[in-house]
């Protein structure tokens, strides 16, 4: 192995543990019940702004999984989202003030709970949009999937984001709060996304979807990745490097097959195009925090105003893990 | 007469009691072993809860660490409890901790007093095992493994290694023949005291502690000493995967276990509530005196080990990246490439999808965008035309649309002028039908309304990537199905070769074309082709055009050219 590579790995994971290290200064504690945390409870690690409204379906999906506690960092909320989570017997909350994009898109933040409070845990990390289905979801709860990756020696599960999309425009049909949003944003795109090998972080990078069809067609480069390593059993060696799209130590990316086989993994469902996306996307244009100078954001915009339909006759419409194991978007592996 | 039941458990210490006091309380004895490393409070809590039942014995206690001896001496000693506390018992059942009994009690004692004198245990020599972790077969009784092999496996490897390499061999005491089999059996007292109170057992104890993963060969190898009437087959319903670990079964397997008609499963997952509930609750209705039948479950577990070893073909997702020539089919399905075909044919695409009944692409490599069939700017999966997104990642592209599109055939055109990142991908791919009219591509040039200079200039272009790309195709590593003509051969008779190749395409339509697709009209295309070399440049690829002469094509003003009678 190349020793020079090796040591850019080692010491890009020891700056992220650094900067997690450092900005956690920047947390204050609303309300912290880590103390409640069982030892072998799996954990959800969340950072969010402004997102009343999608909370009680958000807690309520996960809680019905099996999750049984929750680490939020507040981002600055100001619609009531904090007041709302401090009163949940089974959140801890923290607030600040900072720079999202200062601290890598909140990462650092979640790295530096992780390490604190999630050493020898599984820990889910996710936005409040997001919503993982793996093989078995409707039959097994999240603590069958850990039990039996914990006895398959694996410690990280991929589940790529699956962008679901409402048909019509996107503020067609309001989303009410505790409603399923997935009653809404039905469709997705069951087929187009390419995918690349990335031998530094032996990860893969996956692109594609209605984000790519719709608003980067004409430079697909820029489109936002999709693959995601959400859960993992976290030790204190681990750091999230880019959101959660790659771990280090690079081996825990190794969630793919490469000679011919199929490994275990799931889906993301991202439940971005609501009615509240518009919103959304202009507050985060003017923020000016995400990704890439808000690129993304940017680009959403300008299409927005035109009213765009993400459908097309050719969108699929979700049924259950099942149909998207068909697909071909995730999979069993040897797990039966 | 009746059975008694060994336990072994390890953990998930209130499934093992739940387990137990089934079948205590069913009047099969029940001699319990604790791994030594389970902590005191735990084992203290398993005897507080079955202290009410007179049938249950604890045996001394042993570190079970896989792959070491400490299982069998486990077994060992709790049989020794049983046969010794419990005179009425005939049969031993070893079961473990995560076992789950499927059918009642009096079924698997009648089962058993029919056949009083049978041992159920797999065994099978060691030359006829295919399963074992690591590929150690014979070796496992002839090598030395003082290291772990989950803990300590690159020592565990070396050692190996070495031996194999120094030629080491243990001897084995003396009229022992290796067999192997699933460490789950049931034995009866005849057979098992004969093993337990063997009198060089000591001697044999010796040498077994120190083979690797003595609990699966130590009984079934004693068996055979011993035992007039081997069954060799588990009792157990239990099965592995790719890696040795065993399945595990959850609530959703109900159905498929009720079904099954073992008497016993594992490993069940602690938590799989629905399942303790229903074979532990009240007595189930099943046809009686089945014998068991485990076919469903062993394909559904054989279609995992599949689907974790070789996959979907032609998938590719965020956990099965095939790296290249490892992909077990580089795309999911047949499907054909047109080169030339819709330049010297007029409509090629609808008369191809018509007759063949198959989805007939334009150019989808063109530079524009992708020519999807019917003019559609999105297909099937949401598939973008755009060709900035298409160029972005060639392969996915390409393999999206057959996987997407599985179970109807995709046929598409391809020329000099389409984005080339793919010539090599579909030459190695066993999927692709490739036909190739070289120097088609001329005919829409002689057509065109543009200056000489810039015709010349085009064709040199194209020839150029033409000639690289038949390269290609003709390269040894080639794996795809390809045809190659020259327009002046093509022209002379286009039946035969069009017939070859639709009938590949749709074989079972078996019928002869009886319409071919309109010919381009190629008057004075000889000529052409003479101006262009007049001009220096040298066109090869489409075959001898002779200047003055108009191609055999005498019924070119009809409107179906060849029909063949």
């Amino acid at each position: 192995m190349d020793i020079k590579l090796l040591f850019r790995l080692r010491m890009k994971r020891r700056w992220r543990q650094w900067q997690a290290f450092r900005k956690r200064r920047q947390l204050r504690t609303v309300v912290d019940r880590t103390r409640a945390i069982a030892p072998d409870d799996i954990l959800i690690f969340t950072t969010l702004r402004n997102e009343r409204v999608r909370l009680a379906y958000f807690l309520r999906y996960y809680r019905d999984l099996g999750v049984r506690h929750f680490l939020m960092v507040d981002n600055d909320s100001t619609d009531g989202s904090r007041e709302y989570l401090a009163a949940q017997p089974d959140v801890s909350l923290w607030t600040t003030k900072s720079g999202y994009r200062q601290s890598r898109y909140g990462v650092d933040w979640l790295n530096h709970l992780a390490r604190k409070y999630g050493c020898g845990h599984w820990c889910l990390t996710v936005d409040v949009d997001e919503f993982i289905v793996y093989p078995f979801s409707d039959t097994r709860p999240l603590r069958a999937l850990t039990d039996w990756l914990d006895s398959s020696n694996l410690r990280t599960f991929s589940a790529m984001i699956l962008d679901m999309y409402p048909k019509g425009p996107v503020t067609a049909q309001p989303y009410h709060d505790g409603q399923n949003p997935f009653e809404i944003a039905q469709y997705f795109d069951s087929g187009n996304y390419s995918i690349q090998r990335n031998w530094f972080m032996e990860n893969l990078w996956i692109q594609g979807g209605p984000r790519m069809r719709m608003f980067f067609a004409d430079q697909p480069e820029k489109a936002p990745a999709l693959n995601k390593i959400p859960l993992v059993k976290w030790d204190p060696s681990i750091v999230y490097v880019d959101s959660t799209h790659m771990v280090l130590p690079r081996g825990l990316n190794r969630v793919f097959d490469e000679w011919g086989g199929e490994k275990a993994s799931g889906c993301l469902l991202h439940a971005k195009f609501l009615d509240t996306f518009a919103a959304k996307a202009a507050e985060e244009m003017e923020r000016g925090q995400h990704y890439a100078n808000s690129q993304e954001y940017r680009a959403y915009q300008e299409n927005l105003a035109r009213q765009p339909d993400l459908w097309c006759k050719f969108s699929e419409k979700y049924i259950n893990w099942r149909q998207l194991e068909i697909l071909g978007l995730m999979s069993k592996g040897n797990w039966a | 007469m009746t059975v008694g039941f060994v336990i072994l458990y390890h953990t998930a210490l209130h499934r093992a009691a739940q387990v137990a006091r089934y079948w205590a309380e069913r009047d099969c004895p029940v001699v319990i072993h604790a791994d030594r490393r389970v902590k005191k409070a735990d084992y203290d809590g398993l005897i507080r809860a079955l202290e009410d039942l007179r049938n249950v014995r604890f045996s001394d206690r042993f570190v079970c660490e896989w792959g070491t001896w400490g299982i069998v001496a486990a077994a060992q000693a709790a049989s020794s409890v049983m046969l010794a506390e419990f005179p009425g018992v005939r049969h031993v059942y070893l079961a473990s901790g995560s076992c789950l009994p499927l059918r009642p009690v009096e079924e698997l004692r009648a089962y058993l007093d029919s056949r009083p004198k049978t041992d159920f245990i797999e065994s099978v020599t060691t030359e006829d095992v295919g399963w074992t972790v690591g590929g150690l077969n014979l070796e496992r009784f002839t090598l030395r493994f003082p290291f772990s092999w989950r803990r300590q496996r690159r020592a565990f490897d070396a050692y190996v290694a070495l031996q194999r390499k120094v030629g080491f061999r243990r001897r084995m005491p003396p009229g022992i023949v290796p067999h192997l089999g699933s460490q789950w059996w049931c034995l009866t007292r005849q057979t098992l005291s004969a093993i337990l109170e063997n009198p060089d057992r000591a001697e044999i104890d010796r040498y077994f502690r120190k083979v690797w993963i003595p609990d699966e060969s130590y009984f079934q190898t004693m068996v055979r000493q011993f035992s007039a009437n081997v069954e060799s087959r588990s009792l157990t319903l239990s099965k592995f995967d790719f890696s040795g670990k065993p399945h595990i079964f959850y609530d959703d397997h109900l159905q498929l276990l009720r079904r099954s008609d073992c008497f016993v499963a594992r490993k069940i997952w602690p938590d799989a509530d629905k399942l303790y509930q229903t074979f532990l609750g009240p007595k189930l209705d099943t046809a009686a005196q089945a014998e068991p039948n485990p076919g469903k479950i062993d394909r559904l577990f054989s279609k995992a080990v599949e689907r974790r070893t070789k996959g979907r073909a032609g998938l590719y997702m965020q956990s099965r990246y095939p790296r290249e020539n490892f992909e077990n089919g580089r795309t999911a399905a047949p499907y054909s490439v047109f080169e030339g075909f819709s330049e010297l044919f007029e409509n090629f695409e609808i008369w191809l999808g018509k007759i063949a009944n198959t989805r007939a692409h334009g150019h989808l490599f063109a530079p524009d965008r992708a020519h999807f069939a019917g003019g559609e700017t999105v297909f099937t999966g949401a598939m973008s035309d755009s060709a900035a997104i298409r160029d972005y990642n060639p392969k996915s592209f390409l393999t999206n649309l057959i996987w997407n599109t599985r179970g109807e055939r995709q046929c598409f055109q391809f020329g000099p002028g389409d984005t080339q990142d793919l010539s090599w991908f579909m030459a190695g791919d066993p999927n692709a039908q490739i036909s190739v009219i070289s120097g088609a591509w001329a005919i829409p040039l002689f057509h065109s309304n543009r200056n000489f200079s810039d015709i010349r200039r085009e064709a040199a272009r194209l020839q150029k990537i033409e000639s690289e790309h038949i390269g290609i195709l003709r390269s040894p590593w080639t794996k795809a199905r390809v045809r190659i003509w020259t327009l002046s051969e093509f022209v002379e008779n286009p039946m035969e070769p069009l017939q070859a190749v639709i009938d590949e395409i749709a074989p079972r339509s078996g019928r002869r074309l009886t319409e071919a697709p309109r010919l381009a009209d190629l008057k004075g295309f000889g000529q052409f082709l003479q101006n262009l070399r007049n001009q220096g440049m040298q066109p090869v690829l489409m075959g001898d055009f002779p200047a003055d002469e108009v191609p055999a094509n005498p019924n070119a003003r009809r409107g179906r050219p060849y029909l063949v009678k």
